[in-house]
């Protein structure tokens, strides 16, 4: 779907902000009505644009001080290697995002730990595990910003 | 004093946070309580900031943008204001979606998107590699995202 307008890129930005305001809302802040705003949110829902929605947590406030970001090369490649690694890497709770990417590292990981010595726990008995793990180079996160990117401000 | 989530509310964010999409009934009765007690804990976290909101996710490929590049940043650190200018610049560059800032190897991270591949070629060469003060880069093409939950160990 590449044929939004400025009122659609309205909308994500909106709901991109805050995804439990309503379609009268919504239509309230772009000048449309609320019939017109839903057939809008119901069109990029459809599309796949709007893809669900994120809960967002400060991890700090729940105890969680510490979030580490990990790129991992695999030492076995091969499919079976890949499937075996992602079935295993996606069920530690502590891990938050897996993304497969091309270039130094094979993986690239997201994890949120208590504090370093936690970490330093899911580092050797979950991450350094898993099948077919190999390099493994870490991070620790100091600051992070989400920007609206081609959305625009 | 600042507020501390008990037993009840952390249960209630480990329901919230595996199924952001569920009505607060569904959500209660999961975690065990009633739908007014679910309302008033969810508030109370709001207010307190540690549930900070619930946001939409932009599929940025559904909507035609079908390269993410990770990008690292190395900075070259003898000059004091080397951070703030990088950073000041990078904010500028439109197909950025994700900055954070590293204590280890990498000093920068950046997720940019593009709409094909020689569209990354240009926004590569006329955005990223004119920004100031960088001493090394190196980037990861995303492939595949096999997992996003924002789940914790709660």
């Amino acid at each position: 779907m590449t044929d939004l307008d400025a009122t659609d890129l309205a909308i994500l930005r909106l709901l991109a902000g805050d995804a439990t305001r309503s379609a009268a809302d919504v239509g309230r802040a772009v000048g449309i009505g609320q019939p017109a705003a839903w057939r809008r949110i119901r069109r990029l829902t459809d599309a796949g644009v709007l893809a669900g929605r994120r809960v967002v947590l400060d991890p700090a406030a729940l105890g969680f001080g510490v979030t580490v970001f990990l790129g991992i090369k695999l030492a076995a490649k091969g499919r079976t290697g890949l499937e075996d690694f992602e079935r295993a890497v996606t069920a530690i709770p502590e891990v938050q995002l897996v993304q497969h990417v091309l270039g130094q590292f094979d993986y690239r990981l997201r994890i949120t730990a208590r504090d370093i010595s936690d970490f330093e726990r899911i580092l050797r008995r979950r991450i350094m595990t898993l099948p077919g793990v190999g390099q493994v180079e870490a991070n620790v996160m100091l600051s992070e910003e989400r920007r609206p990117g081609p959305l625009g401000a | 004093m600042s507020f501390m989530p008990d037993a009840t509310d952390r249960r209630i964010l480990r329901q919230f946070l595996a199924d952001p999409e569920a009505p607060n009934a569904a959500l209660a009765e999961r975690a065990g309580v009633t739908a007014a007690s679910l309302w008033r804990r969810l508030e109370r976290m709001r207010e307190a900031g540690v549930l900070k909101g619930v946001q939409a996710r932009v599929d940025w490929r559904a909507m035609g943008w079908a390269v993410e590049v990770s990008l690292r940043f190395t900075l070259d650190k003898t000059n004091p204001r080397a951070f703030d200018e990088f950073l000041a610049a990078l904010r500028e560059v439109p197909e950025v979606i994700e900055i954070q800032s590293f204590l280890g190897s990498v000093d920068w991270r950046a997720s940019v998107i593009a709409r094909d591949m020689a569209h990354w070629q240009q926004v590569y060469r006329d955005r990223i590699l004119t920004l100031p003060h960088i001493s090394e880069l190196d980037a990861l093409m995303l492939v595949a995202t096999i997992k996003d939950s924002g789940e914790l160990a709660l």
